[in-house]
């Protein structure tokens, strides 16, 4: 008796603040068609600004790779504006958070095009919620490109979706041939995490090659995201004595497990793909437990090539002296892709700019030069880091 | 073998954490009889205390002293944040039902987590290390010094609380008050001071209980407290919710039956499996394991 009341009124609380959340909208969503009104997309008419929608995750468990590639794009669209725009307008960069949750970036995405009325969607760095977005953009012939979304379903989502960075069968191609190459490692564990389509692609990615090459999977074991206890999997993984351990996560969780694993003994090499790229990796795992670990990702910021130097720079000088890492890289690049196809286009008009993205050839990128192929993917080359010293060191590189 | 008792040591570090939630949970419902729902959020708020102190006010760390300075802040912080929830969320609702005040805890609950987010920001945060860390290694088995630790304050804390409630003037003034609260005030008991110190010796548990965790598992966000939250309320449950022994006991075995569950290849169902056991619990034995005799309460 005491119960049954309880879960109508809770209900009926939410109810009620489901109600009021939409309530609140109302206004706000009038108040933007009658500002759109005077922008509009603009069908070559109106000269006013190219509406362009970014959506990040710039708080929650990956706000290091929203931030960072943010910043990146930011950087792309503000050097942009200065030198007078594209077809003679500005950009207006329109950003929204994503939070790192799953289900916000369908929201955002309609937002965007409904009433943003938005020419072009960039985002978002997760795979998996560049997948929710993506066939809202493909249903209303917007493109969208994800800057560093690995996942290879990501763009078979539809004709106007499309990436610049390399894929995860790529990625896990290139990390067992370093398994097997450099580290002569045979018998390898994987960890991967249940919960994220960018790890369990990975990991099948990395393990098919692997296995097809001679090498032998001696265990694996799955964690679910925000999990922050590995031991239990990490001795079951120590009393394989495997030659190394392949972790295809995110940094948080990344971080956790490398420190826990040296705590345990695992002196062992770890290592895993893009998904570690944050100065939290480091925080997190303190940098002594990182020696012997490796990752693969897009570029390295200790390249040579002017281009690559001439974008730390000006990154460092707009944003207090941090160094780009490869998030921000491939956020400025995919904003510089998306503006060169304006460019050669001509308009902003949904077919003519997916057309020219589509036809982007040898495009000059911070982290190689960019040919998108006939499945709309970036082909380029990627680097395996590690750390020392408490700082990320270039090892290789490595071209498709 | 090696594997086995590894894990052991593996289950039994994280049931310490369990245990030391579980113990706040279990001692406010003694004195109440409604499951306080912000507990895991103030066990939130003893981790960031934590890494403010050390960030922003400078303790001095990587020493025993700056170490127990920390962990003393943090839980004098939230016994007072605990004292303040009660008194200004919970008093007034003193005498409607009990469901008016669970439900009011999952607002506060909210509230903080929210609040969480909008001032320490959403974004997780690398613990810094407090005590000097080593390893030690017993053969092929590894034990780290935080592990014991953490073993070590819980097992210290649960003899301090049964000795509080079992041998003091304020323990006794709590049973009595678990046990009929008008009766007690008859005899001179002033409720409201008795409940305001349940809630600051509670709190005080979940600071310590949430700098101890960020310690083993350095990555802090403003939401951390839900799931060891909920593992713990199951953990009190399990152990017989208002029994602190038993609220011991649920900690370890919840710490002990995940280990196990995840070494085994079965990791995705180790929550599922915690939770599993709380319904069977509730179905087949709803006072828990030691909850059956009262003059056990609190």
């Amino acid at each position: 008796m005491n119960r049954s009341p309880f879960h109508p009124s809770t209900f009926g609380s939410l109810f009620a603040a489901v109600c009021l959340s939409l309530a609140g909208c109302k206004p706000a969503d009038t108040g933007g068609t009658s500002k759109d009104a005077g922008s509009g997309t603009g069908s070559g008419a109106n000269p006013g600004k190219i509406r362009v929608g970014e959506y990040a995750s710039l708080t929650g468990s990956e706000a290091a790779f929203g931030q960072s590639s943010h910043k990146g794009t930011q950087l792309a669209f503000e050097e942009i504006n200065k030198s007078g725009g594209v077809l003679g307008r500005q950009i207006e960069h329109l950003v929204e958070d994503t939070q790192s949750k799953q289900g916000e970036s369908a929201t955002i995405s309609k937002k965007f095009i409904s009433r943003d009325k938005i020419v072009a969607l960039l985002g978002e760095v997760a795979s998996g919620r560049s997948l929710e977005a993506a066939p809202t953009c493909q249903a209303a012939g917007i493109p969208m490109i994800s800057p560093s979304s690995t996942n290879p379903k990501v763009t078979e989502m539809g004709d106007y979706i499309f990436r610049v960075c390399f894929t995860d069968p790529f990625q896990g191609r290139l990390l067992s041939e370093f398994a097997r190459k450099t580290l002569k490692a045979q018998r390898v564990a994987i960890l991967s995490d249940t919960a994220s389509a960018y790890s369990v692609g990975l990991a099948k990615f990395f393990k098919d090659p692997f296995m097809a090459g001679g090498g032998q999977i001696v265990l694996e074991q799955k964690y679910s995201s925000k999990d922050k206890d590995f031991k239990a999997q990490l001795t079951a993984i120590k009393a394989v004595n495997p030659d190394a351990i392949c972790v295809p996560g995110y940094y948080t969780e990344a971080g956790l497990i490398v420190a826990q694993a040296r705590q345990l003994g695992i002196l062992v090499p770890i290592f895993g793909g893009d998904g570690w790229e944050a100065p939290q990796l480091i925080e997190i795992a303190g940098g002594k437990a990182l020696e012997n670990t490796y990752y693969s990702t897009h570029y390295s910021s200790e390249n040579s090539d002017p281009l690559v130097q001439a974008f730390v720079a000006a990154f460092k000088a707009r944003f207090n002296g941090e160094t780009p890492d490869a998030m921000a890289a491939l956020g400025y690049d995919s904003a510089k892709v998306l503006i060169d196809a304006i460019k050669r286009a001509g308009s902003t008009e949904g077919p003519k700019l997916r057309d020219a993205i589509a036809a982007t050839k040898d495009f000059p990128c911070i982290t190689g030069r960019t040919t998108l192929d006939a499945s709309r993917n970036a082909s380029k080359a990627a680097v395996i880091l590690t750390v020392k010293d408490n700082k990320f060191k270039y090892v290789e590189t490595v071209s498709p | 073998m090696i594997e086995f008792l590894q894990q052991l040591i593996n289950g039994i570090s994280l049931g310490a954490i369990y245990a030391l939630i579980a113990l706040g949970y279990t001692m406010v419902y003694g004195v109440l009889r409604f499951i306080n729902f912000a507990h895991s959020d103030v066990f939130m708020l003893g981790a960031f205390v934590g890494y403010y102190a050390v960030k922003k006010l400078g303790v001095p760390v990587g020493g025993l002293a700056g170490g127990l300075l920390v962990l003393c802040l943090a839980m004098s912080i939230c016994a007072i944040v605990g004292i303040l929830i009660e008194r200004l969320a919970y008093r007034p609702l003193r005498s409607r039902p009990t469901l008016s005040v669970l439900i009011t805890a999952i607002g506060v609950s909210l509230l903080l987590q929210n609040l969480g987010q909008s001032v320490f920001g959403a974004n997780p945060k690398a613990f810094p290390r407090l005590f000097p860390e080593t390893n030690l290694h017993l053969g092929q088995l590894s034990i780290t010094s935080n592990q014991l630790l953490v073993i070590a304050v819980s097992l210290v804390l649960l003899a301090g609380l049964h000795f509080i409630v079992h041998r003091t003037k304020t323990g006794t003034a709590m049973r009595a008050l678990s046990f009929n609260a008008t009766a007690s005030s008859l005899v001179g008991i002033n409720n409201d001071r008795i409940i305001s110190f349940t809630f600051g010796l509670g709190s005080a548990l979940a600071g310590a209980g949430g700098i101890l965790y960020a310690m083993n598992y350095p990555s802090i966000d403003p939401l951390m407290g839900t799931m060891p939250g909920l593992k713990a309320f199951v953990a009190a449950v399990l152990g017989g919710v208002g029994s602190l022994p038993g609220a011991a006991l649920g900690g370890l075995l919840i710490g002990l039956i995940e280990t196990f569950v995840a070494g085994t290849g079965w990791s995705t169902y180790r929550d599922a499996v915690a939770f599993a056991i709380l319904i069977l619990i509730l179905l087949l034995r709803p006072a828990g394991l030691l909850g059956k005799s009262r003059s056990d309460k609190v």
